[in-house]
């Protein structure tokens, strides 16, 4: 029994598919930024499985531009959340309803 | 053999780290469970020959990112009762998970059928060497821009965390 | 060169209206009304009239130097609309009948321009009222000098809109804004018919252009391939425009009730634009007319009815204004008997030494009533002459050749029309004529009489106040006095001029035969003795009416009373004087049917139309309700629908 470059992909879309549940079901911004880096980091393994299935190594620097990119956006997500927190007393998502029509 | 052992193990590991991540109402649980969710992803990288890649992903998401978590948690100090939003529409979730999850059951099978494709063997593939020398020959450019994007996103934190304070 | 002539006033009315009249003048020049003001409102909207005035006048000049069959101008300004088949331009066309109706048009507007002066001197919207008047000359000049039948339309249309505002124009009274609506109203019908002729001028001839068109028409290979049906609907349609803006009958009854309006208008309406127009667009259609015997002879009858309904009306009106309104009327009258006999020359010379003493007598009423505080009764006035001789006599001038007498100008336009339609075998039409000849010359000194000779019969509290008007308001009178004396020289007929050894006399028709296409124009010297006789026959008809008048208004005013015990003669003035009720003819006939009609069609709109759009309007409302829960504005929820679209898409592609 050997594993292939599927059963990477699998479990890549196994995880994200677990973060966007945890996206769009949990009311907690910090909970949601987190279920997001679960996305992000499920698309990482399913670069790493590609560049190690295909001998390419642009998968793997991809994946270190993604980790830099990953690391900034919750820097700023993480400034957003104290902001929102300090405004408004509480991470509930549902408070933010700027876009309502 | 043992790979594909230590393959669904750590497979298995890495979702059910996830679930406890998605599902959990403590957000220091969520974070550490998130913590041990790369380790376990770190494994699979070594597996798949990207030790670098491996040893980065422990330092900047164990390392730096979840620390930015756990550290805006425990700064906001939110109690219990701040939470309790979450623990409604328990059904609805559940129910939304399955759907989920039937839909990437779906696409999963799907692949499952095409067959496999096996690694081509290539000396080095993966060390920081090899790596390193991709990293600074041909995708010198984006690299230096990601410089730039970090040194834009600290900027950007620094003025919004400045604007909190005045507010 | 020509387009200037239109540009002046559209200037003019420019500056007046956007500087003066608006708000905009609060913010330059302060709040209060400085008299300085007025007097700039005044210059600017004389001064762009004379300007167009004398730039006619120098192209008339010019046109005079060129030989008869090149008197023609033409200046392209641009395409205005190129459509297809449908090519219309911008330009304008300064022939000779164009010059006449201009010279008269600036020169009349100007001494009207510089009478309002005087006569508005204390309205408060005096600039307003320079705007419109501006207005008002910039587009009979469009109309005049417009070279196809769209442009003609713009003035045409034109010149309804500012008719509508000027009567409209002391619009604080419901009264005076109804007679606008109503001026426009009727004037809409005429319309109808002139735009429903351009259509069909273009469907039979393919352009609009004057020259293209007449000179489709001299050709006689094309108008062989023409049914003659159609011109003669174009000429009717043509006619039925006419009608509306000249006041014809049945569609008169906007003109009396135009004198809503300040009495400078009523003479500028009724001397230099508007009502001439229908006459101008005779004129110029004059080929269209002489190819249709069929129309020819209903513009006759219905110019003959009108000129004597209008004459029969006038005798017994009391308002000095409503007397010179169905006096116009009842001249216009005349003017279309003329286009119906095909003399269009002469028709075009009565327009001009009507204009003259027309313009004459409402400036002079308008001078009477300033002097009266707003008088309007001839049986509140009487003895005026005492208080105001200038305006008296010249009033009287007009009055005079307005009646006929020899050796004024009515004389002679009247009597020329007279003559061609005797000439052309209607003898009806022609004692039609005739008496309406005498009515006129007894109603206009009746009005005379009653207004400026005999006892005085003014309230004496406006007795005490009655005084000569302004210098702005008396000049024009004089030099309109000498125009009306002296206009008629224009078209002093050829037989007389025969008779004492003048050659070339008339002018004015030999000067118009370059405009119009009628070559064989019938030359009356064979009937010299007929013609004598013919002239003669008019001065006893106006001598009669004068004598009439004055006997009964001077010498016996008894006799008006015992001829009010006549029961039959009872009846007539009380027709008469009730306009013969055409107005609350078309009340029933028309308004009343109509209303009832459109309240049955309010109902349909209210239940069906309404119930229709409310549904729709409640379907969006409803559906918009149900919808409106998507827009939650919950970040969640757009996540999760952005998910499933993703999804959608994935499995389009897999599957």
């Amino acid at each position: 029994m050997e594993v292939t470059l599927n059963h990477y992909i699998v479990l890549s879309v196994i995880l994200f598919v677990i973060g966007t549940y945890g996206v769009l079901t949990r009311r907690n911004l910090i909970v949601v930024l987190m279920s997001l880096e679960l996305m992000l980091n499920s698309c990482n393994l399913a670069f790493i499985s590609f560049a190690y299935f295909l001998g390419d190594l642009t998968g793997q620097i991809f994946m270190i531009m993604a980790i830099t990119v990953a690391a900034a956006e919750v820097a700023v997500g993480l400034a957003f959340v104290v902001l929102i927190y300090n405004h408004n007393n509480s991470l509930d998502i549902d408070i933010l309803k700027l876009l309502r029509g | 053999m043992a790979e594909a052992l230590v393959f669904y193990i750590f497979a298995a590991l890495c979702i059910f780290g996830s679930i406890i991540v998605v599902t959990h109402k403590n957000p220091v649980a969520s974070a550490i469970s998130m913590v041990l969710t790369f380790f376990f992803t770190a494994v699979l990288f070594i597996l798949l020959r990207a030790q670098f890649i491996a040893v980065i992903q422990v330092l900047v998401y164990a390392g730096a990112i979840i620390v930015l978590f756990l550290f805006t948690v425990m700064f906001l100090n939110i109690k219990e009762d701040a939470m309790q939003f979450d623990g409604r529409n328990i059904a609805k979730k559940v129910t939304f998970l399955f759907v989920i999850i039937a839909v990437a059951g779906f696409f999963g099978s799907k692949l499952i059928v095409n067959s496999g494709q096996k690694a081509p063997e290539i000396e080095n593939f993966g060390s920081v060497e090899s790596v390193g020398r991709e990293l600074f020959t041909e995708f010198l450019l984006p690299f230096e821009l990601t410089s730039v994007l970090i040194i834009v996103a600290i900027i950007g934190v620094v003025t919004i965390a400045k604007r909190s304070k005045s507010s | 060169m020509i387009s200037y002539i239109v540009l002046f006033p559209l200037i003019g009315a420019i500056i007046n209206g956007l500087l003066f009249a608006t708000p905009l003048k609060k913010i330059i020049f302060g709040n209060n009304t400085e008299s300085w003001e007025k007097k700039a409102v005044g210059f600017i909207g004389c001064f762009a009239v004379l300007l167009s005035a004398i730039v006619s006048t120098i192209l008339f000049f010019r046109l005079l130097g060129l030989a008869p069959a090149d008197r023609l101008f033409i200046q392209d300004v641009y395409t205005w609309i190129p459509s297809g088949e449908l090519d219309v331009k911008f330009s304008f066309l300064f022939d000779s009948l164009a010059a006449v109706m201009s010279l008269v048009i600036t020169w009349v507007g100007f001494l009207i321009h510089v009478y309002s002066v005087g006569y508005m001197k204390h309205d408060k919207s005096y600039a307003r009222y320079f705007t419109y008047l501006n207005l008002f000359v910039f587009f009979m000049m469009i109309l005049v000098l417009g070279d196809n039948f769209a442009m003609m339309f713009v003035g045409w249309e034109g010149v309804g809109l500012a008719s509508y505002l000027l009567i409209g124009f002391w619009f604080e009274d419901n009264e005076k804004a109804y007679a606008g609506r109503k001026a426009f109203i009727v004037n809409r019908i005429g319309d109808f018919g002139f735009i429903l002729a351009i259509f069909l001028i273009f469907m039979v001839f393919g352009t609009l252009n004057y020259q293209e068109v007449f000179g489709k028409l001299a050709d006689a290979n094309f108008v062989q391939s023409i049914s003659m049906a159609s011109i003669t609907a174009i000429a009717l349609l043509l006619f039925v425009g006419a009608v509306g803006k000249s006041a014809q009958f049945p569609l008169f009854v906007w003109l009396p009730d135009a004198m809503a309006g300040p009495t400078a208008v009523s003479a500028l309406i009724h001397a230099a634009t508007m009502v001439t127009a229908g006459v101008y667009l005779g004129a110029r259609c004059n080929l269209i007319f002489t190819m249709s015997p069929t129309a020819q002879f209903v513009v006759l009858v219905v110019a003959a009815f009108t000129a004597f309904f209008a004459a029969a009306i006038a005798i017994t009106q009391n308002d000095i204004k409503k007397v010179l309104a169905y006096s116009t009327v009842s001249q216009l009258g005349y003017m279309f008997m003329a286009i119906g006999v095909g003399a269009y020359a002469v028709a075009i010379f009565h327009v001009v030494t009507h204009a003259f003493f027309k313009a004459l007598l409402f400036l002079g009423s308008g001078s009477v009533i300033h002097s009266l505080s707003g008088e309007q009764d001839i049986r509140n006035m009487g003895g005026l002459r005492k208080y105001i001789p200038l305006t008296a006599l010249t009033f009287l001038v007009g009055t005079l050749a307005i009646a006929g007498v020899p050796l004024l100008s009515g004389f002679f336009s009247k009597d020329s029309i007279l003559a061609i339609v005797y000439d052309e075998g209607y003898t009806v039409f022609w004692l039609i004529g005739l008496i309406t000849a005498g009515l006129t010359a007894f109603y206009m000194m009746r009005l005379y009489f009653l207004t400026f000779e005999g006892k005085s019969r003014m309230a004496p509290k406006v007795e005490s106040h009655v005084h000569e008007s302004p210098m702005s308001m008396t000049i024009p009178l004089v030099i309109l006095a000498f125009l009306s004396v002296l206009g008629g020289y224009l078209g002093f007929p050829e037989f007389m001029g025969d008779t004492i050894g003048i050659d070339d006399s008339n002018l004015i028709e030999r000067f118009l035969q370059s405009s119009i296409y009628q070559h064989e124009f019938k030359i009356l010297e064979h009937r010299f003795l007929g013609h004598w006789t013919l002239a003669l026959l008019s001065i006893v008809a106006a001598g009669l009416g004068i004598l009439t008048a004055f006997y009964i208004y001077m010498v016996r005013p008894s006799v008006l009373n015992s001829l009010a015990k006549s029961p039959a003669l009872n009846t007539l003035y009380g027709w008469s004087y009730a306009k013969f009720y055409v107005d609350e003819l078309y009340n029933t006939l028309i308004v009343k049917p109509f209303n009832h009609f459109s309240s049955q069609l309010s109902t349909f709109d209210r239940y069906g139309i309404d119930g229709l759009v409310n549904g729709v309007s409640s379907l969006v409302v409803n559906t918009g309700r149900r919808v409106v829960s998507t827009q939650n504005g919950l970040l969640r929820y757009y996540a999760t629908a952005m998910a499933v679209g993703a999804v959608v898409i994935i499995l389009i592609v897999f599957i």
